[in-house]
């Protein structure tokens, strides 16, 4: 992966690269962790409708696994879009970082608050690193090559394993979940070396669970702010340091 | 009970209210992200602060789901998260950062502690 090219010469070329780079390996994961999405849906007794709505418009799997659960328990939707809300406030910043990475000038707007529905930790990792090396052109088109057919396999992926349960054991429903936070751990850590990456990546990491054991509901936005504004300020010091 | 009650809490619509609320907060982080991004230069303060903010909270939701998860994983102990975490890490660094490798490590090891008991 190291001789990644930086222009793919036209931007049907870059939708075909980034449909080529969801479909191995993240289609694979993240496909797995949307069987076990599917299979939890059918053992809360819902209907495989409410499955694929879930994962067709509000695709992100730490906040369809709490909207379902939440539901299984009867919160109340003051709740649930309480929860929802703490658990995915992670997508702002995230959308903010990525969108000058996709943006171009020819693109109307509205077309970036379409697609901004498939950001997501997967597609947004991968567009991180591939976007800014690509001409701005091909940017928007590689992101959209890769995330519109990862989604679509994990609505495939959501249908099939709502009829799963049963057949699969409960275990390896638990071990179809589990992938998806591992695979996320992996990638971050591949990519590691990007500079103030790795301090914000280890302080979230650190503060996270620590934080959810006192306020679980505030644990995201306490760890972002806090653990962020930290490794802002030391990168911004060692910034000041290289200038000087 | 009127028609549109009943439609309003059958076994599809009521579900539905929560997927609606869910989806809706869910937009608008992802909107709000759009909107205020045409208004931050890419090579600002603010735009670093953000970028270390989206990296912290990542980190601390994959730390959360693993070490204190909602959902299916909750049933089992935090010593069989961990283990399987750090077996998948091990597998993972022992192939030169093969993530397929070290994820499927990973949730193999949990299936068989979560069948066998812990190792």
């Amino acid at each position: 992966m190291h001789d990644t090219p930086d222009d793919f010469g036209s931007r049907q070329a870059a939708y075909i690269k980034g449909a080529k780079d969801a479909l191995t390996i993240p289609a694979l994961i993240l496909g797995s962790t949307y069987m076990g999405f599917g299979a939890l849906v059918s053992e809360t007794g819902l209907q495989v409708w409410h499955a694929l709505i879930s994962t067709a418009v509000n695709w992100a799997v730490p906040g369809q696994i709490a909207t379902m659960e939440l539901y299984a328990i009867n919160a109340s939707l003051f709740v649930i879009a309480a929860a929802v809300a703490l658990i995915n406030c992670r997508l702002m910043p995230m959308t903010i970082v990525l969108m000058p990475f996709i943006r171009n000038k020819t693109t109307p707007k509205i077309v970036y608050y379409f697609m901004s529905n498939f950001i997501a930790v997967t597609g947004w990792a991968a567009a991180m690193k591939q976007c800014p090396k690509l001409p701005e052109e091909q940017r928007l088109p590689y992101f959209t090559g890769f995330v519109v057919p990862l989604w679509s396999v994990c609505m495939f992926a959501t249908y099939i394993g709502y009829h799963l349960p049963g057949l699969l054991p409960v275990e390896v429903t638990m071990g179809l979940v589990f992938l998806n936070p591992v695979y996320f751990m992996l990638v971050f850590l591949a990519d590691f070396t990007q500079p103030g990456r790795p301090t914000a990546l280890i302080l979230g990491a650190i503060l996270g669970p620590l934080t959810f054991l006192f306020t679980p509901n505030w644990s995201l936005l306490i760890t972002g702010l806090i653990a962020g504004t930290i490794a802002f300020l030391i990168s911004e010091c060692k910034l000041r340091k290289a200038q000087s | 009970m009127s028609e549109l009650d009943s439609f309003l809490n059958s076994d599809f619509m009521a579900p539905m209210a929560a997927l609606g609320v869910a989806a809706a907060v869910t937009y608008f982080w992802r909107g709000l992200g759009v909107a205020v991004s045409g208004k931050m230069d890419k090579d600002s303060a603010v735009f670093r602060w953000v970028t270390c903010v989206a990296y912290a909270l990542l980190a601390g939701l994959i730390a959360r789901m693993i070490l204190l998860p909602i959902g299916p994983l909750a049933e089992l102990g935090l010593g069989q998260r961990a283990g399987a975490t750090i077996i998948s890490l091990a597998v993972f660094f022992l192939t030169r950062k093969n993530l397929l490798a070290g994820v499927t490590a990973g949730a193999t090891a949990l299936v068989l502690m979560a069948k066998l008991g812990p190792l």
